[in-house]
């Protein structure tokens, strides 16, 4: 059972018709126009092209010639073994858990949300919170012009709901994790995170993609991370999916007086995978540090699209992306920084360092800046290259063997970006992770799909 | 121990070294020294095994094995060592993680265990005193952020754990203060033995005040074109290499 639909003959809106009958927050007058208007907006803009200038280097034909199902009470089983892959070992979360966009109490566990604290899934929180998800959600994450954020809205199914009242440490990460299952079907699902951390709070939120099986669905997720002033939150985007998988990703940042963020994205799976990281850092006396580690083979398309805005002076904000690049995969990255017109003093620095394994591999750098102060100090920098030869005969010459040496000088590279990760448990996991994509190198599997 | 005949190398099709004859026995130290462009450091890169430089004829003999045949790590774990002109900065790999590694690939050619960290921590810090290197450095990426200075003496530090029976200095000399130059003299006269041999390369005798070579080479034009005694390292530095490459040419002339 589901909703199928296409993009031809106006095949979302059909589909967004039957969807909404029984979507959560029907009969909630302003969730229904709110999805109303992204259905309108949708409809509107259209599924972007490469003459769309943010779209330059990555085409969505794939996702718009294929004909999706939302699946429908879906609840297919994961076991609790299955489970245990995707869990940090040693390391206690409070754990939402999504299974092809429905939310799975049974695989859930809400065991150690302090009080005063609440971890729900969306969908609940319409219910039990209205008050709170109204006077958050669709507030930052604008969708007059970004046509996966308006399907989102109209489409949005379910996703984590966490708020972190003023003054709250949160001990435990939270871990949202959506798994996508098997199916004869390409799927869509619409997650939607909404995250409000109040003053004074530190947290650690994970969002994890991942799936059971090597299927084609599309994950169109948005996520809204509210943060108050004075609080420092850490936020991981782990995208391990099907190499078939189609991920749209849209993470927006709302940063207060003083806050400090730490956002950190590794991208491993996937055949379209697109990652847009929107911080605006709102107040004054802010750090951003967002860091980014994607990793592609065989056909994968992995565009990491930056935009971080400066709308408040006094205001740090780092970037460090870096790609390893295989196969014939192609890699984008994008990175945007606007310094509005008050944002006097501000400091933003960016780095993007890409490692081309192959020689069919191709990454397109571009680096924006937009600078509308006077006073400020933006830096930033690509390189694009092989590995360094003469590092290899270095460590050559010392006894070590070539391959041993190229996996040295590739782990110093990935480690890199994954070491400001502060969790330890969470930069292991991800460790792993990269250590399992070097074997699986090693071991000649050539993933080669090809979504186009 | 290291027999070197008749050696021709070209890089990118330009020979630079045009028949070179050595001979090192074990216990000795030889130095080589000769103008810029003279062949020098591609010498010592050839034998380490330098991809780019291409052998066209000759042959290397060490500890009667064909060095041409080995890849640079296999020359390693025979017991060549040859310390960089130019260090190597390797971010993100720690110093001691390098070492540890080549330590350990290194004994498990020869059959060996792999050396525990305890044991290795020791070692470590033991040859660190005799190199006068601050604790830090262990920790720190290979050469990243090093001055000079530091990156040489890093490279004799390796030589100290790695303990080769063949080491090569490239320049090692170069740019060091008297200072520096007397922490790196120590820790190759603390290596010496009958059973290990130095080829210094050099542009400047005054290293050899420190370690006193039993042989100097003249390098010009890719050929050794003078032997001598530690005598011949005084007369260069007084003399320049004008003279050599006078009495090379009479010599043919005649």
């Amino acid at each position: 059972m589901g909703i199928s639909f296409s993009n031809e003959d106006d095949g979302y809106s059909k589909g967004f018709e039957e969807f909404r009958k029984e979507a959560p927050g029907n009969g909630i007058p302003w969730m229904e126009s709110l999805r109303g208007e992204g259905i309108r907006k949708f409809t509107e803009l259209g599924f972007p092209t490469p003459e769309n200038e943010d779209w330059r280097f990555t085409n969505v034909a794939p996702i718009a010639r294929t004909t999706f199902t939302i699946e429908k009470n879906g609840h297919k089983q994961v076991s609790p073994e299955a489970l245990n892959r995707f869990i940090f070992p040693k390391l206690r979360t409070i754990r939402l858990v999504f299974i092809d966009g429905t939310y799975s109490l049974g695989l859930s566990d809400l065991s150690d949300v302090p009080e005063g604290v609440k971890v729900l899934s969306l969908a609940s929180a319409l219910d039990s919170e209205e008050g709170l998800v109204k006077k958050y959600l669709s507030k930052y994450a604008d969708f007059s012009e970004e046509a996966f954020t308006a399907l989102n809205t109209a489409f949005m199914q379910d996703g984590g709901f966490v708020y972190i009242p003023r003054g709250t440490r949160l001990r435990e990460p939270v871990h949202l994790l959506y798994i996508t299952g098997k199916s004869d079907r390409a799927t869509i699902t619409n997650p939607r995170n909404l995250i409000v951390v109040e003053d004074n709070c530190e947290a650690e939120v994970v969002e994890h993609y991942v799936s059971i099986d090597e299927g084609v669905y599309f994950s169109n997720v948005v996520t809204e991370l509210v943060v108050g002033e004075n609080s420092s939150v850490g936020h991981y985007m782990i995208e391990c999916e099907s190499m078939k998988a189609f991920n749209v990703s849209t993470l927006r940042v709302e940063q207060g007086r003083s806050s400090n963020i730490r956002s950190h994205s590794v991208l491993l799976g996937g055949a379209l995978v697109r990652n847009n990281v929107h911080p605006v850092i709102a107040g004054e006396g802010c750090d951003s540090l967002i860091n980014g580690l994607f990793m592609s083979t065989g056909r994968q398309h992995m565009d990491n699209y930056m935009k971080v805005e400066h709308a408040s002076p006094h205001c740090d904000s780092r970037q460090f992306y870096n790609g390893v690049l295989d196969g014939r995969s192609r890699g984008v990255f994008h990175g945007r920084i606007i310094v509005h017109k008050d944002a006097q003093k501000t400091d933003a620095k960016q780095t993007n360092r890409n490692l081309l394994l192959s020689d069919n591999a191709q990454i397109d750098t571009k680096p924006q800046l937009e600078i509308y102060a006077d006073d400020v100090k933006c830096t930033h920098g690509a390189t694009i290259g092989q590995m360094d030869e003469n590092a290899i005969f270095y460590l050559r010459s010392r006894g070590i063997d070539e391959d041993t040496a190229r996996e040295i000088l590739l782990g110093a590279f990935t480690s890199g970006t994954l070491e400001s990760i502060q969790v330890d448990e969470i930069r292991n996991y991800c460790e792993m992770l990269v250590a399992e994509w070097f074997a699986r190198r090693k071991g000649g599997t050539e993933l080669d799909n090809d979504p186009r | 121990m290291l027999e070197i005949r008749n050696l021709h190398v070209s890089i990118a099709d330009q020979e630079i070294i045009k028949g070179l004859n050595l001979k090192v026995k074990a216990g000795e130290v030889h130095s080589i020294m000769g103008p810029n462009g003279s062949g020098k450091s591609t010498l010592a890169q050839v034998l380490a095994g330098r991809a780019s430089y291409v052998v066209t004829e000759g042959e290397i003999i060490f500890e009667g094995k064909d060095l041409l045949e080995l890849a640079p790590e296999e020359r390693a774990c025979e017991g060549i060592f040859m310390a960089f002109q130019y260090p190597v900065e390797i971010p993100g790999v720690a110093n001691t993680y390098l070492l540890r590694e080549a330590l350990n690939s290194i004994r498990k050619y020869r059959g060996l265990e792999p050396l525990k960290h305890v044991e290795f921590a020791r070692l470590a810090k033991e040859k660190m005193g005799i190199m006068g290197m601050a604790d830090n450095l262990l920790k720190r990426s290979v050469n990243e952020g090093f001055s000079g200075g530091e990156k040489k003496k890093n490279e004799i530090f390796q030589m100290q754990i790695l303990e080769p029976k063949l080491a090569i200095l490239d320049e090692t000399d170069s740019g060091l203060d008297i200072d520096a130059l007397k922490v790196v003299a120590d820790g190759v006269n603390a290596l010496r033995s009958p059973e290990r041999a130095f080829v210094i390369i050099t542009h400047y005798q005054r290293l050899l005040d420190y370690i006193v070579p039993d042989f100097v080479h003249v390098l010009v034009d890719g050929r050794i074109l003078k032997s001598g005694g530690k005598e011949l390292a005084f007369e260069l530095e007084d003399r320049g290499y004008g003279w050599v490459e006078e009495e090379a040419r009479k010599a043919v002339n005649n």
